[in-house]
């Protein structure tokens, strides 16, 4: 085994997933609670300070992972308790894994596995996420939290067949499977000035997957699986860092789903008409990983958004959404895609 | 003839059924908030309570106080008025004889049981004296105790004081 190789990508992980996925899914925490206050004409948390310092309640994700850490951890009576001590882990674990195969700049270097099927190992990795809901659900013998792991497996493995054929029109297009490559095939502009975006070759499958993509990381308007006011969700019997987990692979999984949308969609680290190749390194390599990290963040708050408009679905319309709706949209996007293809 | 105000529903259009628009709309109104909130803050609700504290109404009923005369004692004829007016039942009063002819009656004990009033204003429009109010401007502090939360004529006349109103009586 060459261990440079494992050195190098074991600092690539450090920096992708634990710098910048788990931070951002941390200052989520945050950013949630202060961004649904704002939006709603409230102040929002401001109280924990250090020595004074409140820094716009900045210190509340702090506070929350000491008090996470030094509650009780509850189990359950007859809960399974392998299966319950593993399901956070579950639920976070794919999350970090498949950071691996999303290129943060140009190159072989800053991007963990540059892998020629990436798109298939995405979502083969993605889909282990569900195990993590359900599992935690089951294990915790309580008739709400297996309501909620039930609804969890149903929506998320309806919109896993969405959210894959929406990507099927991505690499028909671009005619690869390999997420480094359709970033730079996204920098090759069409008629001379149109950056060919994945939002502008595929507007149709943008949206379906977006919206596939909300119902599949179980957030509103899709939070069926948790729905707090009627079955409290899947991880209701949890306490303590257990429940923590949760909840951060919750915010890990926003983080993700928006770099996987800026990878297909928005052009990764592509910036307009400045280096499409991505050969320039220096402090443009430098600006391209930036324009890959604003543009998620972009679309993280967009999802914000989306979280603080919209109230939640019933659950005969999700699925009436994702099977009747998005899925039939999604093969007629395959279908035109094909044809234009074809006729070109 | 009973009159039906007819409410018209919104009758759906294409652009609603298809959601995507509205979705849109909605995303702007709250971005719209979002953009305002972080540049101004002009239109916040919040009020940070305990630095910050709402003006009370002029007519808020807070804490009862028992009025004075002008040697200090209480206006107070024991008359048992408020008492019977109390829905609660949370005013213990013992009547004691005073010195002086025309009032026979003083309150010996006057207490409130807070654990038990609901702060209804119906001792205060009971009372024939105007002894007792409730225009304090002060909450009921809650006590760790039973026994704190009674309050006794002492506590109750310190925060009064002289009443304009005319006593009544034959003599006064
Ligand atoms: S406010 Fe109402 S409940 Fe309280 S003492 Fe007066 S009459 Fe009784
Ligand atoms: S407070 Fe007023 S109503 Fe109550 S006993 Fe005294 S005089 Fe009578």
């Amino acid at each position: 085994m060459n261990w440079n190789i494992v050195l190098a990508a074991t600092i690539k992980w450090v920096f992708m997933v634990l710098v910048f996925g788990l931070g951002v899914a941390g200052i989520l925490t945050w950013v949630e609670r202060k961004m649904s206050a704002v939006i709603q004409d409230r102040v929002g948390p401001n109280r924990a300070s250090i020595l004074g310092f409140r820094m716009l309640g900045l210190f509340h994700p702090l506070a929350d992972a000491i008090k996470a850490f030094t509650k009780e951890d509850f189990v359950p009576d007859g809960a399974n308790r392998v299966l319950f001590f593993l399901a956070p882990l579950i639920a976070l674990v794919p999350g970090m894994l498949a950071f691996a195969v999303l290129p943060f700049g140009p190159g072989d270097n800053l991007v963990i596995a540059n892998m020629d099927s990436g798109i298939i190992a995405l979502l083969a990795i993605t889909s282990f996420g569900i195990y993590g809901a359900t599992l935690g659900g089951w294990s915790s013998n309580n008739a709400f939290a297996m309501l909620g792991s039930l609804r969890a497996a149903a929506q998320m493995i309806s919109y896993e067949v969405s959210m894959g054929l929406n990507l099927v029109g991505m690499f028909m297009v671009f005619g690869t499977l390999s997420f480094s490559q359709i970033v730079y095939a996204q920098g090759h502009l069409l008629g001379g000035w149109l950056p060919e975006w994945g939002i502008v070759v595929q507007p149709l499958a943008f949206i379906l997957f977006m919206a596939a993509a909300l119902a599949e990381n179980k957030r509103a308007p899709f939070d069926l699986p948790e729905g707090e006011s009627e079955i409290i969700g899947y991880n209701v019997e949890y306490s303590s860092m257990r429940f923590a987990t949760f909840f951060l692979s919750e915010f890990f999984e926003v983080v993700l789903i928006a770099a996987i949308v800026t990878v297909l969609f928005l052009g990764g680290w592509q910036i307009p008409w400045l280096d499409p190749k991505g050969i320039a390194g220096g402090w443009i390599r430098v600006l391209q990983v930036g324009a890959f990290v604003v543009k998620t963040l972009f679309v993280i708050w967009v999802m914000m958004l989306a979280r603080w408009t919209l109230p939640r679905f019933r659950y005969d319309q999700v699925m009436k959404l994702g099977w009747k709706i998005i899925l039939p949209l999604s093969l007629l996007n395959i279908l035109v895609t094909a044809i234009v293809l074809a006729m070109l | 003839m009973v009159k039906v105000k007819v409410i018209e529903r919104p009758v759906p259009t294409v652009s609603t059924e298809i959601y995507l628009k509205e979705v849109l709309k909605g995303m702007g109104v709250s971005a719209k908030h979002f953009f305002q909130g972080i540049t101004t803050q002009k239109n916040l609700v919040t009020t940070q309570y305990p630095e910050e504290k709402r003006p009370y109404p002029k007519r808020f009923r807070g804490h009862h106080r028992l009025m004075k005369r002008e040697d200090g004692s209480a206006r107070c004829v024991a008359c048992y008025m408020c008492a019977t007016a109390c829905p609660s039942h949370c005013i213990t009063i013992e009547a004691g004889e005073r010195e002086e002819p025309y009032i026979q009656k003083y309150p010996r004990k006057f207490e409130i049981d807070y654990l038990k009033c609901v702060f209804c204003g119906f001792c205060v429009d009971a009372c024939p004296q105007d002894a007792i109010r409730m225009d304090s401007d002060k909450h009921r502090i809650p006590a760790y105790t039973r026994q704190d939360e009674m309050a006794g004529n002492i506590d109750l006349l310190k925060l009064g004081g002289l009443s304009q109103a005319r006593q009544g009586g034959k003599w006064s």
